[in-house]
């Protein structure tokens, strides 16, 4: 049995529709398809009390594909990757409107379970956040909590090579998370969110506290998962997006009238390779040739 | 130039008479203390009670009470403090916070003779006679719920703050995994602040041991005390047994060495209050160095 069944809500997201997301490494079908979309993102706006943090985006996030958000400081980015777990739930101010469809179900519906969201949809942080737990149970902490029974120690090992770190660490696996190098804790916060077998991953300029090395680690990293995983990272680093994203979505701010505050806007949202050598926004060929932002 | 000079020991010198007020203390502790010591007969120390204008100083009967008492306040005060932190630190909207905090803090400010008469008049006979209807209307049970509830704000506001100093990035790390609330508060910020929880629950002992007042009032034995282990009957602690003795106008310096146990009794509290102190500082510092 595919340990997703197991993660099923007891009450919340309407279980016979086309939710049945049981996924295993066996589905990937080796011929090039038609993108299978994960998220339907449409006129989506984001209030934190009065404020409008970004308005009406509408976008298409596709299966098994890295989508990279990109864009000057304050433009929504990160308000919008946590729009895709429900992080935002954790705002008391912040408010949704428009919706996100996860396989076509609205994520913002009053019957859908936030907890049962963000075990589908992983998320990883900007600066390394590994609890100060052991190694080892930081990867178990999310299988535990979902009620995983399974083999721990496979898990532990599954999940740390899939974040290529399984051997700097298997011979202190009991050691404090505390004591990694700050690359290695970013590759164990991927590993966690691993464990619990999500279906998308969202990485909130998961490199920005990094070195170039461990950066081109994480990279790879992603690189290598991407056949299993929906990625969908916000940088900073235009290199890094045109290096690692299939998608790519510019977004900018633009200085509200009546009051001295920022929204966030799409401005253009096309495949990486476009977006970098041809885009159809005067903007985004601004931002992406340096001459903005 | 002369000016900056003389302020700067003008200030040295009000930091300096707290040392040396504090020294002087500890001295005349030591000093009577040393006197009672040398001239009491040790078999006293351990008789039927406290008794000393009979020259009867058992100590078990002191410590006996002492223990009761903290241990009573804190089977109220660890759950309810730690609750209340729990609730303040992970459930409480801004709002509610903003709103709770200084009630807790005002609980705290309400005179323990107060709390003392509150323990007598209403927690002994709604609570503690309830409970058991054989309990003396003095008793030690509701002299340690009356200092429960006096330790438990203390309790709550250090271990609130221990919790608030996780950093919310452990939060989101935990929430990002699917946790639920009680999860991450007890498998995430709980574990994270441990040695804070610790140290706001030495504070707390060290508090109850220290406490006064209530005990003095609810507990009910003036002068003197039989030993008994039993909280539902009147019974003397450390700090009781002082108050009692020096708030009374009769011979307390006349009669042997009833003067002298003062200090005796002073000295034990003293160091006891003093290593609770600080083994809690040593788990704070823990966990201020942890982030």
């Amino acid at each position: 049995m595919p340990p997703d069944s197991k993660l099923k809500a007891k009450k919340g997201i309407p279980t016979a529709q086309r939710l049945d997301i049981s996924r295993s490494p066996s589905d990937v079908s080796l011929t090039e398809q038609e993108p299978v979309p994960v998220f339907e993102v449409d006129d989506l706006s984001v209030y934190y009390g009065a404020f409008r943090a970004i308005r009406n985006v509408g976008m298409t996030v596709c299966e098994r594909q890295i989508t990279s958000f990109i864009g000057p400081s304050g433009c929504g980015k990160t308000t919008l990757l946590r729009c895709f777990n429900r992080m935002n739930d954790l705002v008391d101010i912040a408010r949704v409107e428009g919706s996100i469809l996860y396989h076509g179900i609205n994520l913002y519906h009053p019957e859908v379970n936030a907890v049962e969201v963000r075990r589908r949809v992983g998320m990883v942080f900007q600066k390394p956040n590994p609890f100060p737990k052991s190694i080892y149970d930081n990867i178990t902490f999310g299988p535990k909590i979902a009620g995983l029974k399974g083999d721990m120690d496979e898990i532990v090992e599954r999940s740390l090579r899939r974040a290529a770190l399984w051997d700097e660490v298997k011979d202190r696996l009991k050691d404090s998370a505390m004591g990694l190098s700050g690359g290695q804790q970013q590759r164990l916060c991927i590993a966690r969110a691993l464990a619990v077998n999500p279906e998308v991953i969202l990485m909130d300029e998961p490199c920005s506290a990094l070195d170039p090395i461990a950066t081109g680690r994480i990279e790879d990293l992603m690189e290598e998962i991407k056949s299993e995983y929906t990625i969908i990272i916000v940088t900073h680093n235009m290199q890094q997006a045109a290096r690692v994203s299939d998608m790519c979505a510019f977004f900018t701010a633009e200085v509200n009238e009546t009051s001295d505050t920022r929204t966030g806007i799409l401005v253009e949202f096309d495949k990486t390779e476009k977006m970098f050598s041809n885009p159809a926004d005067e903007r985004t060929e601004n931002y992406v040739t340096g001459r903005f932002g | 130039m002369r000016k900056e000079a003389l302020i700067r020991w003008l200030f040295l010198g009000t930091a300096a008479l707290s040392i040396v007020i504090s020294a002087l203390i500890v001295l005349t502790l030591a000093r009577e203390t040393f006197t009672f010591v040398t001239q009491v007969d040790l078999s006293s120390l351990w008789s039927e009670g406290w008794f000393p204008r009979r020259d009867l100083y058992d100590i078990r009967t002191l410590f006996a009470g002492s223990v009761l008492v903290t241990l009573v306040a804190m089977v109220v005060a660890a759950p309810l403090g730690m609750g209340a932190a729990v609730y303040l630190a992970e459930y409480a909207r801004p709002r509610v916070r903003r709103a709770l905090k200084p009630i807790l803090e005002i609980l705290a400010g309400i005179p323990s003779v107060v709390l003392g008469f509150f323990a007598l008049t209403w927690i002994s006979p709604e609570i503690v006679q309830r409970m058991n209807d054989e309990a003396a209307l003095f008793n030690l049970m509701a002299a340690g719920i009356g200092v429960g509830l006096l330790v438990t704000p203390l309790v709550a506001s250090i271990a609130e703050d221990a919790m608030k100093s996780v950093p919310t990035a452990l939060r989101e790390a935990s929430y990002g995994m699917g946790a639920r609330k009680v999860t991450t508060a007890v498998r995430v910020v709980i574990p994270a602040s441990i040695s804070g929880l610790v140290a706001a629950f030495i504070l707390g002992i060290s508090r109850a041991i220290g406490e006064t007042m209530v005990v003095a009032i609810a507990a009910g034995a003036s002068g003197g005390s039989l030993f008994s282990m039993n909280v539902f009957e009147r019974g003397q602690t450390m700090t009781a047994a002082m108050a009692s003795m020096a708030g009374g106008t009769d011979a307390v310096k006349g009669a042997g060495l009833t003067f002298q146990s003062l200090f005796f009794v002073g000295m034990m509290l003293f160091l006891l209050t003093l290593l609770l102190n600080m083994v809690a500082g040593r788990f704070v510092r823990r966990v201020r160095q942890k982030y």
